[in-house]
């Protein structure tokens, strides 16, 4: 038996990307296809391109039983696949991993909640989708309903939960499984504070536990918190390895770490095409500061340069989609808002471009940003880069925001700062007399 | 934890698998628990919401035996003399009805289970059996509507009633065959959903459901033996209604081809299991 729980030898994954340039397109995905097409067989373009996407290349590594172990990296940067791989979802193209032992995995809150069923009737199906035995769910059915609190709801069909009562109740499952190694993906992105931290001790007491643990995360103070040893993926490959703190280090410090700004020095490697390609994405506060975090009060710009070729009869515009940390698209917007910009004749240069969101307009949370230049008419995606930046919205609760002091669950994917009339009338001239009590005024009716 | 100690460390080895690969029998044995609490599911959801609930298991085979019976029943020669038409119908559109529902929920049952697909491992082959064993139960009401009607019409049961338990064996057998076929393929051609309703009800009419398998001209029998649920049907019937030698003939193709298209689509199905989840 080898003293290994998880042993990754040279794991690869290759997907296939079909008549898509743009993989990861959006606004634009479906449609631009339909209306590119054409326009690529007057290029001489083939119409459909088959390319080939190493999502993992070559990754191995060994982790010893009892070891938890942290996955970082950007978005995209195959942290999902690894998992995905290593839990059977999806096969390998190459290599091979090793397990021994009970494996769990833990993808998705509420994995199998059917909305039709009950809350008991859903602690069943997850638990026994996730891999536990009847017996077992039995056995741990009280300590999970204490967990997500839910003991009063239990026979509410879990349609009508809250979407919080709803994580709760999936992690909990999930928190109870006994698995010898466990998988756990971004789950803890979910949920208010509160529960956050309590799903951060429970995975802490799995790992106490002698649980084998391979945690994914963005949040480097869960992973510092909860891992030994780390990997740094970047592009589908382990650029750093060993000790949690020292592969964090080794990601802030590099270029990938730096989610609030992206740059490319050379043309030809940047993201684009023949028409357009980025230069420079960031994201920096009303007085030109890069920034991550941002006072949930205050403005926040997102710069992006891109190098034009000036195109005949094409009007790039920049478009940028907002995302929220469940992936929410919040709001996308053009800089085509800026009408001089958008009837003027493009010529060759660098063009700049900055949208600036107001203060008391974002939630709360982290906020990603995709970056795009396209052309209208006809419809041409330039330059697509997803989840270029990101950043981080506080909001410090000081009675300034829109939340004033109030510092419980604040739900809604922004938070705007809207326009109230507020105004006082005298009573009596509005409402009959007979609703003022005659208790009250004794002579209401005299 | 001593007991946890104690037990014995499965080993999971992960590669790319390449070329054809068998079932795994002790695998899908082990996540019998997982098919009950998938049929369990499917059946609370199924008639969740409904007014009529279980009722609906029969209500679909009485009207269509229903319309059979009066554009059909009148009809000379096509019940062979002696059992009353709408028994006649009643006895095949039981196994048929098992059958049709199966098709349909089978092959829908991967891709409405997309989520699950890509977020946790299992067996995928639990999913279009769990889908076809839901409906035994309305299986099961149905047959006992058809003891009613039997009794109503004084029909009484004889000792093939015990064939009944092989004839259902191969029934299923018929509808896994069909029902992995059409969710592998359904996965990655969505065609699948319009033309599976077509499909049943072009292959009602060329079954042995409204009319007797006599009908059928003699040059023609050897084709229409290919069907496999032709020798289920008139195994039923005869099973519950029929007198004199079983049909053996049309049971033993009906299991040779239902064989044949099992045996290929589970190897089919596993062949392009690995990239279900890709792309779903």
């Amino acid at each position: 038996m080898s003293e290994f729980a998880v042993s990754a030898d040279g794991l690869g994954k290759r997907y296939r990307i079909t008549h898509q340039r743009d993989p990861y397109g959006r606004l634009t995905e479906s449609l631009a296809g339909v209306f590119r097409a054409p326009i690529d067989r007057l290029r001489g373009k083939p119409r459909e391109t088959i390319e080939w996407f190493w999502a993992l290349s070559d990754v191995s590594f060994e982790l010893r039983r009892g070891e938890v172990l942290g996955v970082i990296g950007r978005n995209g940067a195959g942290k999902s696949t690894l998992l995905k791989v290593l839990s059977r979802i999806t096969e390998p193209t190459v290599g091979k991993a090793v397990l021994s032992g009970r494996v769990g995995s833990l993808l998705e809150v509420g994995t199998g909640f059917h909305p039709e069923l009950t809350g008991r009737e859903n602690v069943f199906l997850s638990g026994a989708v996730l891999g536990m035995r009847r017996a077992e769910i039995i056995r741990r059915f009280d300590e999970i309903v204490a967990f997500a609190g839910v003991e009063q709801f239990l026979d509410t069909p879990v349609k009508r939960y809250s979407s919080g009562m709803q994580v709760r109740l999936g992690f909990a499952v999930a928190a109870h499984l006994e698995p010898d190694i466990l998988f756990v993906d971004e789950v803890l992105a979910v949920g208010d504070a509160a529960f956050q931290a309590r799903c951060l001790g429970r995975l802490e007491e799995l790992g106490a536990s002698g649980r084998t643990v391979i945690f994914v995360s963005h949040s480097i103070p869960a992973i510092l918190r909860l891992c030994d040893r780390g990997v740094l993926l970047d592009r589908g490959s382990v650029i750093a390895e060993g000790q949690m703190q020292s592969v964090v280090r080794a990601y802030l410090e590099s270029e990938i770490g730096r989610t609030s700004e992206r740059a490319w020095a050379d043309p030809t490697q940047a993201p684009g095409d023949d028409v357009a390609r980025l230069k420079l994405v960031r994201v920096v506060s009303a007085s030109g500061d890069l920034r991550d975090q941002i006072a949930i009060t205050d403005a926040v710009e997102i710069e992006v340069e891109y190098w034009s070729a000036a195109p005949e009869g094409l009007r790039p515009s920049v478009n940028l989609h907002f995302f929220n940390a469940e992936g929410v698209c919040l709001f996308v917007t053009n800089d085509w808002n800026d009408r001089s910009w958008s009837a003027r004749q493009r010529t060759k240069g660098i063009v700049r471009s900055v949208c600036r969101i107001p203060g008391n307009f974002l939630a709360e949370g982290q906020v990603i940003v995709t970056a795009a230049v396209s052309s209208y008419n006809p419809t041409i995606v330039h330059a697509v880069e997803r989840d270029v930046v990101a950043f981080d919205v506080v909001d410090r609760t000081e009675g300034d925001g829109v939340r004033g002091v109030y510092t419980n669950e604040w739900p809604g994917v922004v938070r705007p700062m809207l326009e109230w009339r507020v105004a006082q009338r005298a009573w009596e001239t509005s409402r009959p007399s007979h609703w003022v009590g005659d208790r009250e005024t004794g002579q209401a009716n005299s | 934890m001593p007991a946890r100690a104690q037990k014995p460390r499965e080993t999971l080895l992960i590669r790319p698998r390449t070329g054809w690969v068998g079932i795994d029998l002790r695998e899908l044995w082990s996540y019998r628990e997982l098919l009950y609490f998938l049929v369990w599911r499917d059946l609370k959801v199924r008639y969740k919401q409904t007014l009529f609930g279980a009722l609906w298991a029969v209500i679909q085979p009485v009207l269509l035996m229903i319309v059979f019976t009066l554009f059909l029943g009148r009809l000379a020669g096509i019940a062979p003399g002696g059992i009353p038409y709408p028994l006649f119908a009643f006895a095949a559109l039981v196994p048929w009805t098992l059958f049709a529902q199966s098709v349909v929920g089978a092959s829908s049952s991967l891709v409405d289970a997309s989520n699950l697909l890509q977020k946790v491992y299992f067996p995928r082959l639990l999913l279009p059996i769990a889908a076809i064993a839901s409906y035994l139960l309305d299986f099961g009401i149905a047959l006992l509507v058809l003891g009613v009607l039997m009794a109503w019409f004084g029909v009484p049961l004889t000792t093939s009633v015990v064939w009944l338990l092989p004839l259902t064996a191969l029934l299923l057998e018929v509808a896994i065959a069909v029902g992995v076929w059409l969710a592998a393929i359904n996965v990655r051609y969505r065609d699948v959903r319009y033309a599976v309703p077509f499909l049943v009800q072009i292959w009602l009419f060329a079954s042995p459901v409204a009319y007797a398998e006599s009908l059928v001209p003699p040059a023609w029998q050897p084709i229409y033996r290919l069907n496999p649920m032709a020798g289920v049907i008139d195994g039923f019937r005869w099973a519950l209604l029929g007198e004199g030698p079983p049909p053996l003939g049309a049971i033993a193709a009906s299991l040779v081809f239902a064989s044949v298209i099992l045996v290929a689509g589970l190897a089919y199905f596993r062949r392009v299991e690995r990239t279900f989840a890709d792309v779903i």
